[in-house]
């Protein structure tokens, strides 16, 4: 049966070498292309087998909050029970991060990827039901590659609406099950109760394409490349640097400063560089050898996060641009929780009058009362993350604080 | 059924709470209002104020916050053993 569904299953093809791993089928890869360039996915996925390779591969969630994808999965293994109901997989592809377009291009480029990583997935959880939650200009492309071949058929397509919050793992379960994409207050995780009650794994995307090639070449071929501490590749979407984005694959604990040479991109245009995404942190032009892994980047409050670089030229002043991010952020709050709805649009005022200049010395002392007082108080981590970023602008750009306080700014000339 | 020895957690579901206020009243040893009226947890680290640990004195007090919210925004909740 798989030899009739697949024509090029007879022809074996080698694990990737190198770096160049999630894009290999080429652009808007069919389910032919995608056969040639990868070999056909063993058959049931490779069964529970799969998440012991998950968990030997050091796989971690690339949307985000980094959670190791082997533990995830062991999760959903550990709550079946009879009363639960089977599990669901989610792939998410709502990528809700404005200066993320990685999610997209593999959506666009690999569907067939992220396919194999659900459906390989699913069926080592024992999942019954798999949904695909992409925006809305990816489903054509997602409903054409799921009608190419057999084994994707009962996977279920929803749209993900145009707004940062999207993405957050119970927003994508409340818009999946009631049309509503805002996260829901939780009191037990996901992997217990989730989509219409029952243990549900929603993944990133990217993630899924890596469990789509761990599932045929193992663990160890996955760490292969990259770090001990950070095995695999990543995608990173880098940005600022022009007016188009650009994304590329790069092997995990990277400097980021060979992420921008790579790019093409002179460090000495460089003043600083957002990290992680509008929930990261700001990494310094003196610390851009810093790894892009967890632990490379913690001594800086930092995290890979969705893989997002966004630099800053040397004429921007980071507080103008935290200010702008903050104010994005305040108006995309879902307004459900009081100290969010009311607390980040003051965070953003506090930040745009110290990204004006000005005398006011209170400024920095409310700002930071007004920053700490959100955090932990929220359904879903919007006001933590907001939170982490004002703090953080704060600290690596002290001087520029002090300078603003002063009544000048050291970046943007005055005419 | 809690049992009256049972660990519990007081969680606060910030999508329905509206700052009315009883709680803090309720329970002035371990809730504040912020400035806008919300209730935040005092004596706590950040991360876990949206589930106060609540002593076993307080037990009674909390679970009358819990009956009279108006909005329906607290729960008690029994501290599973970490497995």
């Amino acid at each position: 049966m798989k030899l009739r569904d697949n024509p090029l299953v007879d022809r074996s093809v080698d694990p990737p070498v190198g770096v160049a791993r999630l894009f290999l089928a080429g652009r808007e890869a069919t389910h032919d292309a995608h056969l040639a360039a990868y070999g056909p996915l063993p058959t049931g996925g490779a069964g529970q087998e799969l998440i012991a390779q998950l968990e030997l591969s050091g796989l971690t969630g690339r949307g985000g909050a980094g959670f190791p994808a082997g533990r995830k999965a062991r999760a959903i293994g550990g709550t079946s029970s009879l009363w639960a109901g089977s599990p669901i997989v989610i792939a998410n592809g709502a990528e809700g991060e404005p200066r993320s377009v990685k999610d997209h291009t593999l959506l666009h480029n690999s569907p067939h990827l992220v396919i194999d990583g659900l459906l390989a997935t699913a069926a080592a959880v024992g999942a019954s039901r798999t949904h695909i939650y992409v925006p809305r200009d990816l489903i054509a492309g997602l409903r054409k590659a799921i009608s190419e071949r057999r084994d994707a058929r009962r996977i279920v397509l929803s749209e993900a609406p145009d707004s940062f919050i999207s993405g957050e793992a119970s927003a994508v379960v409340n818009s999946i099950e009631n049309g509503v994409a805002l996260p829901t207050d939780r009191t037990a995780r996901l992997t217990t109760t989730g989509l219409k009650g029952r243990p549900t794994l929603v993944h990133n995307v990217e993630t899924l394409a890596h469990v789509g090639l761990i599932a045929r070449f193992g663990a160890n071929w996955f760490r292969s490349v990259g770090s001990e501490r950070d095995p695999g590749t990543r995608l990173i979407t880098l940005s600022g640097h022009s007016d188009r984005e650009r994304v590329v694959e790069v092997p995990g604990d990277i400097p980021i400063v060979d992420i921008l040479r790579s790019a093409g991109v002179s460090t000495d245009a460089v003043s600083a560089a957002l990290v992680g995404g509008y929930h990261g942190a700001w990494i310094a032009a003196t610390h851009l050898e810093s790894r892009m892994s967890t632990a490379g980047l913690a001594p800086h409050g930092a995290q890979p996060g969705a893989g997002i670089i966004y630099v800053l030229g040397p004429r921007q002043c980071g507080l103008r641009a935290t200010a702008e991010i903050v104010g994005y952020l305040s108006r995309e709050s879902a307004g459900q929780c009081g100290p969010c709805r009311f607390g980040l649009p003051e965070m953003a005022s506090l930040l745009y009058r110290l990204a004006a200049t000005g005398f006011d010395k209170s400024l920095r002392r409310d700002l930071e009362a007004t920053t700490r007082s959100v955090v932990g108080r929220g359904s879903c981590h919007h006001p933590d993350g907001t939170a982490r970023l004002v703090l953080n602008a704060l600290d690596t750009f002290s001087a520029d604080v002090h300078a603003h306080l002063s009544g000048r700014c050291l970046h943007e000339a005055r005419r | 059924m809690p049992t009256g020895s049972e660990r519990m957690r007081l969680h606060i579901d910030w999508t329905r709470c509206d700052g009315r206020g009883l709680c803090t009243e309720l329970l002035p040893d371990m809730l504040a209002r912020d400035k806008w009226g919300y209730p935040v947890a005092t004596k706590i680290a950040p991360e876990s104020r949206s589930d106060l640990v609540v002593p076993v004195s307080r037990i009674d007090a909390a679970r009358d916050a819990v009956d009279l919210c108006p909005l329906l925004a607290l729960k008690l909740i029994p501290i599973e053993r970490q497995s």
